[in-house]
């Protein structure tokens, strides 16, 4: 009897040491530390090579660096729009591709001391942006608050070719900010529980 | 019965066995001037707490008592300590820019406060490094003074 209780004892004792390593295997599939933006840089750099003339006066048109502010923001208000829905899945996908098009964010005709704020602001975006492509909803929207901060810091140096409005909602986190190209206000912090808590703080531009 | 026996037999064997795969350890003797020890005035029961419940994972030093050194708990925290100082070191904390530091403070106090640190597979070997309801509240006023203060 005293031999069976100490087998199942040690049986015991290794199913959690294994449940331990199963963990540690469940973990393997996640991304691994931020890509650096100079990877980034070189791999659209490669693509930029590989493209036709005509695509790539189109994109120098427009200045270049702006356009590719105008993709973060683009992206930015579509992961907005997906917290407003409620849709966690969406927002996963749309977290992924805002941190691959922040990657891709051409500083080189900024001033060094734009550079490097825009460095900073770039690396602690694509964090975020990385946290809301592998996390459930609640953990999005703390994650968009500092991301809306800086993109709002970002658009502060790069500029924006369209009329932004930064929303306010007091009631979220001790008061929290957004970025919306309408006045309209729809709350991504809350979604359908609470659509239109908040009010227009600030126009831009 | 008998099924009983050879399945812990087995276990044992394995249990056994993967002792002999080696580990990197995670072992530095000096403490960087840019630890967030070094840097900030951490008061000693925080900064205690802090090494204790954190620092195995998010600094370039882990504690190694002996059931850290024995498998399977060796392999879960390596993997855990290479994902955990990704994502935190304290012994770099100083090369963060200010945006950076405010912006981990946060996700420091959010994780804390929701019980998501110190992981639960972490603190069901290591008891001393969970935190009981007073030292989270103590713990959480404090990092966010220090946010505020930024």
């Amino acid at each position: 009897m005293k031999m069976m209780k100490q087998n199942v004892m040690i049986a015991g004792l290794a199913l959690v040491l294994l449940s331990a390593t199963a963990c540690k295997d469940g973990n393997k599939n996640e991304p691994a530390a931020p890509m650096s933006n100079e990877m980034h840089q070189e791999s659209m750099d490669d693509m930029m090579d590989d493209k036709p003339m005509n695509e790539v006066d189109e994109m120098a048109m427009n200045n270049g660096q702006d356009a590719k502010a105008e993709a973060i923001l683009t992206d930015y208000f579509k992961l907005k729009d997906a917290l407003v829905a409620d849709d966690n899945a969406k927002a996963k996908e749309l977290g992924a591709s805002l941190a691959t098009t922040l990657g891709k964010l051409d500083i080189s005709e900024y001033t060094d001391t734009q550079q490097s704020d825009l460095k900073d602001i770039v690396e602690d975006a694509v964090e975020h942006a990385e946290h809301i492509s592998e996390s459930d909803i609640a953990h999005q929207r703390e994650h968009f608050k500092v991301l809306s901060k800086d993109v709002t810091d970002m658009v502060a140096i790069t500029g924006t070719e369209n009329t932004l409005y930064q929303q306010f909602c007091p009631m979220y986190d001790g008061g929290s900010a957004w970025l919306s190209t309408s006045k309209d206000v729809k709350n991504p912090y809350y979604g359908s529980k609470m659509l239109t808590c908040g009010k227009v703080q600030k126009e831009i531009n | 019965m008998k099924i009983v026996k050879i399945i812990a037999g087995i276990f044992l064997v394995a249990l056994v066995l993967i002792q002999f795969i080696p580990v990197d350890y995670n072992q530095n003797d000096t403490v960087p001037q840019t630890d967030f020890m070094v840097v900030h005035k951490v008061p000693e029961a925080i900064q205690k707490k802090i090494q204790v419940s954190c620092y195995d994972c998010h600094s370039n030093n882990t504690q190694y008592p002996w059931y850290n050194r024995v498998q399977p708990v060796a392999w879960f925290l390596e993997d855990h300590i290479k994902e955990g100082k990704a994502e935190l070191n304290f012994n770099e904390w100083d090369s963060l820019s200010s945006r950076r530091k405010t912006s981990k403070l946060r996700s420091i106090i959010k994780q804390i406060e929701s019980g998501e640190m110190p992981l639960d597979s972490y603190t069901l070997i290591h008891r001393d490094a969970k935190f009981s309801k007073e030292e989270t509240e103590e713990i959480i006023n404090w990092v966010t003074q220090l946010k505020d203060s930024l």
